[in-house]
């Protein structure tokens, strides 16, 4: 027992929260950034996976690992418009356009690689570029914190500034207010004159290029291939993460900090020996348990307004 | 100078129905122009045509005297021509000034980032400009309507409108309310702001309109000055006969208690109280007015006595049993009679035929049903003897009830619940949105089947109908009864208005006469 806290308050469980959480924070903020405009972007974990293959394969033709990540995110943000179109121009169903997504990038990922490499398995045969860790001066050098927070994968920094990126961009900027109103209620957008089509086109490409970024990261950063289905539910997750945090980027943040905390504890866990069938468990019961006190913390709420209210009247009479 | 002419214009909607069958509308610059009709008259399509919500078939536009097509409400707009709907296109969750900015927000750093300070600026001086004063820095999710009015109002206004449609603006609003939006109208036209105005309500038109024009069947039965028509010639204009527009109300004859609501409280799911201690009595052959704003607790008391919100706490004692918590299944047995707000939403299954729908609360019943399979025959039959006596308007008792206009649904709904047999009839808004002919018909069931010695309890925001059908009156306020007024005779709206604002009440002791103990 006492390994395992020794090992989860180290600074190296620390740093690997951060690492784990960066796919799954990019996620949830793709899953906002459509969320406020009304549209639910269930093709996450397709995007996320076509990102991470093509990144891997272009980096490789190229050799150069930016222009990778380039293709990387294209690749998301060209699926995203699919479903933009599917879902605004075709007017199919939303979820359903989703999911056929995901399956057109679980399928045609694998057909590709095999068509590449030869491997219907991974890319460890081929030859990919990963994109570069980045020490910060100053922080650093400082003991613990430095360990901690210095030496990410340069996605992993990009992460956590996008959190106040978004949030500034849909509170803040005249494109953000319209896709709130646009979520809110598309009938008062358009009826001064905003495309509410335009909007949501909009609002779902800037989530295609939060889950490109986010699968980019996974195959040129976490591990230095592609290997089938490797997102394995974090689209998902950032869905859930998302779904935890309301409305606003800096929810968005703590909902993937708590996935990325139960997935580290996790990995802590098996390098002690406990079966990964268990361990593989724990993010989702995570999930669970965190909605669980979410609902109850809720309902306290409106337990407490109602006492507050019906004690006033008391007093009124 | 003319700032409106629509002129032939004919529409055909790609189903093949006529809504707009050569309409000619003119309106002058300046002028307060009602457009009044019946529901399915083609007022809607003109106003959308107008807007640029929907394209005309053909004919021609004319604004400012110059020929114009408007293929968007984004080119309405810069036509100098401004929309106020009849449900609010408001965001509720933003502030009054983010919703009036909306889609020409002011910016600062390079086009990045909202000027709110700026924004706020320019709608207080909107506001100012036009006297329609409001909150700018609030929220707008919790003012009421009467605001949330004028800022659709200044919406218009701040995007240079010249031209103002407004659709049915005061069936929402309180007399009150009513009176202060007419003052400000009257201020916009002395301003040089044309004014479109669509009602219902005759003395309404009657009282705010230079000029009228009456649309029937989809074509235009003429335009008159106001002074030279009474309100009894443009309702004929609009339905084409006689219509009683006061009805007649024999005394009602009260009997046993049927309904006695006792100390009913209930909280929503967001923790605030909308119904606070509400207590009264219901006999049979009289009606039981419920006055009041929208949302001051009247849906969920409603909701609540029809079995389709449960969690509250008091008492319901319907014919001396308690049915508090009962299911809508079991209080129809127990001889619950409703009619829903929203005939398409509740009342009606609207892909369903019109002989389904009138059988949908009794399929199951002899002599509709057997143990296993429906008899078809005994359903037609009852169908088209229920068409013919509430003289619904189609050719099949097999028509989808989607297809008719709103009336006849709506008769479809209340045909189905006048012949359930009933001791205790809650009919909710029974004639919103339906027209004159429409009204006056199920008003005047409403009347008889009260004298066949059913318990009515009328809820309605139209306080005309209340004050018309009522024997007795409870006004509702923030939850609470507020107001009881035993007998209605000598009551103006503008006294209901009163306690429907909150201004006045009745102390406890009055209240508490409306359970009638």
């Amino acid at each position: 027992m006492n390994e395992v806290i020794k090992s989860i308050l180290s600074a190296q469980f620390f740093y690997s929260v951060l690492r784990v959480t960066t796919p799954v924070l990019f996620a949830a903020l793709g899953a906002l950034l459509s969320d406020v405009a009304g549209v639910i972007n269930i093709a996450l974990e397709g995007l996320m996976l076509m990102s991470a293959f093509w990144g891997v394969m272009v980096s490789a033709w190229t050799g150069s690992a930016w222009i990778g990540l380039l293709a990387g995110v294209a690749s998301a943000v060209l699926l995203s418009l699919a479903l933009a179109y599917f879902h605004l121009n075709l007017k199919t169903d939303l979820i359903l356009a989703g999911i056929a997504l995901n399956m057109f990038a679980s399928g045609s990922t694998v057909f590709l690689l095999y068509l590449f490499s030869g491997d219907k398995g991974s890319s460890s045969s081929v030859k990919s570029y990963v994109l570069p860790n980045v020490d910060i001066p100053g922080i650093k050098n400082i003991p613990i914190l430095g360990d901690i927070l210095s030496g990410h994968h340069v996605l992993t920094y990009i992460a956590f500034l996008s959190v106040f990126v978004v949030q500034y961009l849909i509170y803040k900027t005249p494109l953000g207010l319209r896709m709130r109103a646009v979520g809110e209620n598309p009938n008062a957008a358009q009826s001064v004159g905003i495309s509410v089509k335009r909007i949501k086109y909009t609002s779902l490409v800037l989530s295609g290029l939060m889950a490109g970024l986010g699968g980019a990261f996974l195959s040129m950063g976490y591990v230095s291939w592609f290997a089938r289905d490797m997102t394995n539910g974090r689209g998902f997750i950032g869905l859930a993460a998302q779904a935890l945090g309301g409305k606003s980027a800096y929810g968005s943040m703590w909902g993937a900090l708590l996935f990325g905390a139960a997935e580290a504890t996790s990995y802590t866990l098996q390098a002690i020996r406990i079966p990964s069938e268990f361990t593989n468990m724990l993010p989702f019961i995570f999930t669970i348990i965190a909605l669980i006190i979410y609902a109850r913390a809720k309902i306290m709420q409106i337990k407490k307004i109602r006492e507050k209210q019906t004690s006033h009247e008391e007093v009124g009479l | 100078m003319k700032a409106v002419q629509m002129i032939n214009i004919v529409k055909v909607y790609p189903n093949g129905i006529v809504a707009n069958n050569g309409v000619n509308f003119e309106v002058e610059v300046g002028e307060i122009h009602s457009l009044v009709g019946e529901n399915g008259a083609g007022k809607t399509t003109l106003m959308k045509i107008l807007f640029g919500i929907e394209q005309p078939t053909q004919g021609e536009i004319r604004i400012f005297e110059k020929p114009v097509h408007i293929s968007s409400p984004h080119d309405a707009i810069k036509l100098g021509i401004g929309m106020v709907h009849q449900h609010f296109m408001l965001v509720p969750s933003l502030t009054v000034a983010e919703n009036i900015v909306l889609g020409m927000e002011p910016t600062k750093a390079w086009g990045t980032t909202i000027d709110m300070d700026r924004a706020v600026e320019m709608v207080n001086e909107v506001a100012e400009k036009y006297g329609l004063p409001v909150p700018a820095k609030e929220v707008v999710l919790d003012l009421p309507v009467g605001i949330k009015q004028r800022i659709e109002i200044l919406k218009a206004l701040i995007r240079g409108a010249k031209i103002l449609i407004l659709d049915e603006p005061t069936a929402v609003l309180t007399p009150q309310e009513t009176e202060e939006l007419f003052v400000a109208l009257k201020n916009l036209a002395k301003k040089g702001m044309t004014i479109i105005f669509i009602s219902h309500k005759l003395n309404e038109v009657k009282e705010i309109s230079d000029r009228i024009t009456v649309l029937r069947d989809g074509k235009t039965m003429g335009t008159y000055r106001v002074e030279d028509v009474t309100e009894e010639e443009i309702s004929r204009l609009m339905v084409g006969r006689d219509v009683e527009l006061v009805i007649d109300r024999p005394p009602a004859k009260p009997g046993r208690v049927v309904l006695q609501v006792k100390d009913l409280s209930y909280y929503r799911e967001d923790g605030v109280r909308v119904l606070k201690g509400v207590s009264f009595s219901l006999r049979s052959g009289e009606i039981l007015g419920v006055a009041g704003v929208e949302g001051n607790g009247q849906r969920e008391l409603v909701e609540i006595l029809t079995g389709l919100r449960f969690g509250a706490t008091g008492s319901i004692v319907l014919n001396g049993e308690e049915v508090l918590g009962l299911t809508a299944y079991d209080l129809r047995r127990k001889k619950v009679a409703h009619i829903p707000e929203d005939r398409i939403e509740k009342g009606a299954a609207v892909k369903a035929s019109i002989a389904e729908n009138l059988i949908s609360d009794r399929y199951y019943k002899r002599p509709f049903s057997g143990r296993l399979v429906l008899f078809p025959k005994k359903v037609i039959e009852f169908a088209k003897k229920a068409i013919k006596m509430f003289s619904i308007k189609t050719d099949s008792p097999l028509t989808e009830v989607g297809m008719l206009s709103g009336g006849n649904m709506q008769k479809v709904v209340v045909a189905r619940e006048f012949t359930s047999g009933a001791d205790l009839l809650v009919a909710d808004q029974p004639t919103r949105g339906i027209d004159v002919g429409s009204t006056e018909f199920v008003r005047k069931k409403i009347i008889e089947v009260r004298d066949s010695g059913v318990a009515v309890l009328l809820v309605s925001a139209d306080l005309q109908e209340i004050l018309q059908l009522s024997d007795r009156i409870i006004v509702m306020y923030k939850g609470e009864i507020v107001g009881y007024f035993d007998k209605n005779e000598g009551l103006t709206e503008e006294d209901l208005g009163y306690y429907m604002l909150g201004v006045k009440r009745h102390d406890p002791d009055r209240v508490k006469e409306a359970a009638l103990l």
